[in-house]
């Protein structure tokens, strides 16, 4: 049998696999079933429509030009193109979502990850990260204001000095003050990460230590 | 028996199918090594071509990790395999057609990946694709979609599937054909062709449009893991219980050993996929689970270690004389430490620390290039003269390329090893995130030298092969007919 063609094929190749599948896959997924994934329309709360409204208000002409009114609808349109072009740029790659119990992380960034926050359309497939170049941005939203983000997106060494992050001109009409879709779209989703939290904006409560006296 | 013609080797092989394919993979390794110097010169602020769309670094990093593993390493491996599969069946592969057709269109595949990692996102503004994801429920654009290794745009994933079922089909036709029990060699290929399949399936399918949240990360862990497991390292070790044996002419030592490896290969490696995903909320006990099936899976590989240095025992100098056997025992060597390193790395011990760090880009480099890449540049090396018909134009070249490739990614690894553990302690520590980005400077300068080291090898490689392949044939073509 573990010589045989028919034992490869079917004992190794589609059971052992079958097997992990089983108990990797199925088991989590069975766990999870009672919660259902929220719409993406659902997920436009009070926090995240004061950003968008903000939005709107900085950057009136951009912002009628390529969204119209801040409504939910239009909120919820730019959620989605923004979590596309999250992914599309790489975003993922350098920056996870996922707080740890673990490493001090909870007093970094705020409270430890738990399911419920991930069951929505907006993590399908889950944006958990694999490396952090930069910080984790699941507690991001309300953090920084929009016009920080949109100068960020410029050119990040303005606000960030040794960031190593690229720049991201193609999210913008030729200067930071004049966002285009995609600039919109992705900084109302960077400012919708965390804002589902009762604690918002969860900033930092450690201290520089280059501030302290006996440093 | 007697009576009965073997069919030699040369009779059954396609030697112009396994040139190209060897070919397109070097030039896909080439492009892949590029993309990634962008995204290290992007690192440490040397990127001169800052602020151009389609060349951002982040695109193009997604180009470097997809470039190496669907154009380079499986366009090699299937070079590779249309070397061995004929010679260890006895019969040729289901159709020459097919195999065209299969090289063509997978070429198309990795090509449209790029186009579409690069220029999709482009695209994501036009009112078209909005409206498409919007009705169809789509999570993603034209570009990438969001799971490592499964960034293939959609509308390429039902192609790339279906051209990896065909290369099973061209593949497993003959292996059937063969009557009795199979070499080890085709043990692993056989079920390589169903769990890549399965694997690319569940990957780019499953998490792409069905499981959110937790589970997606669950399955999404698999979908990593799997892809180095089940299609990369079955192919990687069947490709080396054939070459190993033919070029010292002995067998391999324990036969016994052999199926301890593939057996305990295939039945813990694809129990381990949640490890990727420690600390989240993946239930623990999934957790525990996979920790200690990797665990398992280190002592299956000490067994494989075991096997291979027992069978060139008596045979050392080999590895100082001959190339191949020189690339395939280094491979080897790194193999042992990265599985060492993640048995260590995977508890949660571990975890805690470098998790999210330049450790874990240290050991994917170490197992992808130290380990594969070497075997596929041993193969390489020893095939080329043979499909030619004459030597190596330069052996010098040829030590260049080794010297380069395995000082470069041995010091690549370490220094991100290394990098990963400061980035542990000072994140842990609590201190601005700017000192994590400071602090790694000296690390990615290192690294961008230890990466040009490695394309450096590259280059000699290509030269030697560019030179090797021009010079007029010998008078008397007798290529050395291996078995």
């Amino acid at each position: 049998m573990f010589e045989t063609k028919g034992g490869v094929l079917f004992l190794a190749g589609f059971g052992f696999f079958a097997l992990a599948f089983l108990s990797n896959a199925v088991v989590p997924v069975l766990m999870y079933k009672d919660l259902p994934e929220q719409p993406v329309e659902e997920l436009v709360n009070p926090r995240i429509m004061y950003q968008f409204e903000e939005l709107s208000r900085r950057y009136p002409e951009q912002f009628r030009k390529y969204v119209g009114e801040p409504t939910p609808e239009n909120c919820a349109k730019l959620l989605r193109l923004g979590r596309q072009i999250y992914i599309g740029e790489g975003c993922w790659h350098c920056h996870s979502q996922f707080v740890r119990p673990v490493s001090n992380e909870s007093l970094r960034w705020g409270p430890v990850a738990q399911s419920h926050e991930y069951q929505n359309a907006l993590q399908r497939p889950v944006m958990f990260g694999t490396r952090r170049v930069g910080p984790d941005l699941s507690r991001e939203g309300g953090r920084h204001a929009n016009d920080w983000h949109a100068v960020h997106f410029f050119n990040p060494p303005v606000v960030s000095p040794d960031s190593p992050m690229p720049a991201y001109p193609w999210f913008f009409d030729g200067s930071p003050d004049k966002p285009n879709l995609r600039g919109l779209a992705i900084i109302t989703y960077v400012q919708w990460l965390g804002s589902w939290l009762k604690e918002y904006p969860y900033y930092e409560q450690w201290n520089d230590i280059r501030q302290a006296e006996d440093y | 028996m007697s009576t009965q013609t073997i069919p030699r080797g040369e009779e059954l092989v396609e030697l112009k199918l396994v040139k190209y394919h060897l070919v397109a993979s070097l030039i896909f390794l080439g492009a892949a090594m590029l993309a990634g110097l962008l995204m290290a010169l992007q690192l440490v602020h040397w990127n001169p071509l800052q602020g151009w769309e389609l060349l951002s670094p982040g695109r193009w990093r997604m180009v470097h990790t997809n470039g190496v593993a669907y154009g380079f390493l499986a366009n090699a491996f299937l070079g590779a395999l249309y070397w061995v599969v004929p010679r260890l069946t006895l019969h040729r592969v289901y159709s020459r057609a097919l195999s065209w057709f299969i090289f063509w269109a997978w070429q198309a595949i990795v090509a449209l990946t790029v186009v579409g990692l690069i220029w999709g996102p482009s695209w994501q503004t036009a009112s078209w694709v909005q409206e498409l994801a919007q009705r169809w429920n789509l999570p993603m654009s034209l570009g990438a979609q969001g799971l490592e290794w499964g960034e293939t745009p959609f509308w390429i994933d039902p192609v790339a599937l279906l051209g990896l079922f065909l290369v099973a089909v061209n593949f497993v036709s003959p292996v059937m054909k063969t009557k009795g029990p199979l070499y080890v060699t085709l043990w692993y290929f056989l079920a390589a062709f169903v769990w890549t399949f399965l694997t690319y399936a569940m990957g780019n399918l499953l998490t792409e449009y069905h499981l959110t949240g937790t589970s997606a990360g669950a399955v999404g862990g698999l979908f990593i893991h799997d892809l180095v497991g089940l299609f990369v390292t079955p192919l990687g070790w069947g490709l080396m219980y054939y070459f190993v044996p033919i070029i010292l002419r002995k067998p391999i030592w324990s036969h016994g050993l052999s199926l301890v490896g593939f057996w305990g290969l295939a039945f813990f490696y694809p129990l381990s996929g949640i490890h990727h995903f420690l600390y989240t909320p993946i239930p623990m006990f999934l957790q525990y689970g996979s920790v200690i099936s990797t665990i398992a899976v280190e002592l299956v590989v000490t067994t494989v270690i075991i096997n291979f240095m027992a069978t060139v025992w008596g045979q050392g100098r080999m590895i100082y004389t001959n190339l191949p056997i020189r690339w395939f025992y280094t491979g080897m060597v790194f193999y042992f430490l990265t599985c060492l390193q993640c048995a260590l790395q995977v508890t949660l011990t571990f975890q805690k620390l470098i998790h999210f760090t330049d450790w874990v880009v240290g050991h994917a480099h170490l197992v992808m290039f130290g380990v594969f890449t070497m075997w596929l540049f041993g193969i390489m090396t020893y095939l080329f003269p043979v499909i030619l018909g004459r030597p190596w134009y330069s052996r010098q070249l040829a030590e260049w390329h080794f010297w380069l490739s395995a000082a470069g990614v041995f010091v690549m690894s370490a220094d991100l090893i290394l990098a990963g553990v400061f980035q542990g302690f000072w994140w842990a520590s609590l201190q601005p995130w700017d000192v994590s980005i400071t602090g790694s400077q000296p690390f990615w300068v290192l690294r961008v030298f230890a990466g040009l080291a490695m394309f450096g090898g590259f280059l000699c490689f290509v030269w030697n092969l560019y030179k090797t392949w021009c010079e007029p044939a010998p008078a008397t073509a007798t290529a050395a007919a291996p078995a």
